[in-house]
């Protein structure tokens, strides 16, 4: 039996579930990583074989082919945020992005002032580097976002100070899906001369991003998060009006001096495909993924003292964070072993502690520490969400008749004024 | 987090899930853990008039360490006398389990949830033999009198 299957790659979930014998969970983690797409690995082989030629090679075919396929990479990730491409700067991805951004603007700018702007919500690729910024002598504002997840203008306004420089909030939090007002915020930085740094590496391909009309200064994009290979990604950098940034990276100048190191021609390449598949197919891709997502959240809702975590309206399709009460967010994943979903963000979920992010929305330790986020892709099936709500049904059914404290609230004991022995 | 075949077993097999009944003869209750440090175990008891162990029960809200050991300790004191099931120490459990040292504190609370059990035992149990010597006394006063 023999089968071209290079003509007709299989989508990588259905591979995996399509063989028994290595029978994987059903893959509800899309906000960890993608798989890349089929399309996108087809595009990028011939840059890791005879079109191995370095980018920065000026003096023969193989450099300048390898150019030629960086800068097309570079014209489709611009193309899908709306800037210019030479506003693109390349990078190893999000973490290293954020790190440029936010180090880069602050350094550059010290001279005019040292109050930096952030949420408490923020990836921890934004809120490290502004750690080592304080310990530097900066000072720092982390808000609190509201109950539902999202940035409160007034807040936001309050805390301004004729010493700001930098502001920096996410598009797209990674563990609640919510989408923070990028526009709004946009326009009282930009009437104050504050950069304003947008990490969307949960954004691409799941909002539509108008970089032309948005008045942000740095963005932050990652390829993996968007069905590209990991290990590669870009920032975004004004040209008009223009920041500026001193880089964190020394080395041959490359990228205008902004990234030094050889550019991964082949990564580069496959982030380019991937941003264009999700331009030409964001929006019929959304909407299929809407209904899915809305009706595990259906299924969800037949049960008891279930919580969404963060704004439900202001919020990608793709994301569905809940809290189960009464059941612990560890056994809880083991129950669902046949699902691959995650507690928290995959950055803590090896730790005891309970997100901070649902902590920071204010949700008890209880819910915080319960708490599943699905988050749904390309490769999502109608089949994978009828299995995943009957699942969940019954292993939350068996964790509660297992939980004293749903025994408790069945009785109508009011936790909170139990009496705990902490240890 | 990587577990071991024992504690998986346990968790998808726990045994002796759930409660007794709250006026049934000899049950005495622990309750340790709080709902904030994302692990709350409650274990019953059922002791007879010789002080054995008949029967056990748990219900616990927690990970997997948490849930296996408190189904493995309602194994283990069953058939042991009250003093004999307060001596199980943290360290056999999880040696039993091979936990993971990050889960070491699910072995402790598993031992605290069997010692507020007997401590729930005595308390009640003491109280009853109180109550019964005091009424002895007083059917011992009012046959004296007749």
């Amino acid at each position: 039996m023999t089968t071209d299957t290079r003509s007709k790659p299989m989508e990588p979930a259905t591979a995996a579930r399509e063989q028994p014998s290595a029978r994987k969970p059903i893959y509800l983690d899309y906000s960890a990583t993608t798989p890349v797409d089929p399309r996108v690995v087809e595009k990028m082989i011939p840059w890791l074989t005879h079109q191995f030629g370095n980018p920065a090679s000026r003096s023969h075919a193989y450099g300048w082919e390898a150019e030629e396929a960086v800068e097309n990479a570079r014209a489709e990730v611009a193309k899908l945020v709306n800037c210019d491409a030479k506003e693109i700067v390349w990078t190893s991805g999000a973490t290293e992005s954020d790190n440029l951004a936010i180090k880069g603007a602050a350094h550059f700018y010290r001279t005019k002032g040292k109050h930096l702007i952030t949420m408490k919500t923020e990836h921890k690729a934004v809120l490290d580097p502004m750690r080592e910024l304080e310990r530097e002598g900066f000072e720092v504002t982390y808000l609190d976002p509201e109950p539902n997840g999202l940035v409160d203008l007034g807040k936001f306004n309050a805390a301004l100070r004729p010493d700001t420089i930098l502001v920096s909030i996410m598009f797209v939090n990674n563990e609640i899906g919510v989408i923070q007002p990028v526009a709004e915020i946009g326009e009282i930085t930009r009437a104050k001369g504050i950069v304003f740094h947008v990490d969307a590496a949960q954004a691409t391909g799941k909002v539509a991003i108008d970089l032309a009309n948005l008045k942000v200064d740095l963005m932050s994009f990652s390829a993996h998060k968007t069905y590209g290979p990991k290990g590669v990604g870009a920032l975004y950098v004004r040209r008009k009006p223009r920041v500026r940034l001193e880089a964190q990276m020394h080395g041959g100048g490359h990228e205008k001096g902004l990234r030094s190191g050889t550019l991964p021609t082949h990564q580069i390449v496959g982030m380019g495909e991937a941003f264009r598949i999700a331009r030409v197919e964001m929006a019929t891709e959304n909407e299929r993924i809407r209904m899915l997502r809305d009706k595990l959240l259906a299924g969800i809702r037949d049960l008891e003292e279930v919580y969404v975590n963060g704004d439900l309206e202001h919020r990608v399709p793709h994301n569905l964070n809940v809290s189960f009460n009464f059941v612990e967010g560890e056994s809880l994943i083991m129950a669902m072993k046949e699902l691959a979903v995650s507690s928290g963000s995959a950055c803590t979920s090896a730790s005891l502690e309970p997100s901070y992010v649902l902590r920071a929305l204010g949700r008890n330790d209880e819910l915080a520490h319960s708490s599943i986020r699905f988050t749904l892709g390309r490769f999502t099936k109608p089949e994978d969400i009828e299995f995943a709500v009957k699942l969940i049904k019954e292993r939350i059914g068996k964790l509660r008749e297992m939980s004293p404290l749903w025994e408790m609230f069945k009785d109508g004991i009011d936790l909170n004024t139990v009496q705990w022995a902490a240890h | 987090m990587a577990y071991s075949d024992k504690v998986i077993d346990h968790y998808e097999n726990p045994r002796n899930v759930g409660s007794f009944g709250k006026d049934e003869e000899g049950v005495a209750t622990g309750m340790v853990g709080a709902p904030a440090c994302g692990d709350v175990m409650k274990l019953q008891i059922k002791v007879n008039k010789e002080g054995v162990i008949e029967d056990a029960r748990f219900k616990t809200y927690g990970c997997g360490s948490a849930i296996a050991s408190s189904s493995l300790v309602t194994e283990w004191v069953k058939g042991k006398t009250v003093d004999e099931a307060a001596s199980i120490k943290n360290t056999q459990i999880a040696e039993e389990l091979a936990l993971p040292p990050v889960k070491i504190h699910c072995s402790i609370l598993a031992e605290d949830a069997i010692k507020a059990a007997v401590a729930d035992y005595r308390k009640k149990y003491a109280v009853a033999e109180r109550e019964e010597a005091a009424l002895r006394a007083v059917q011992d006063q009012q046959q004296a009198a007749d």
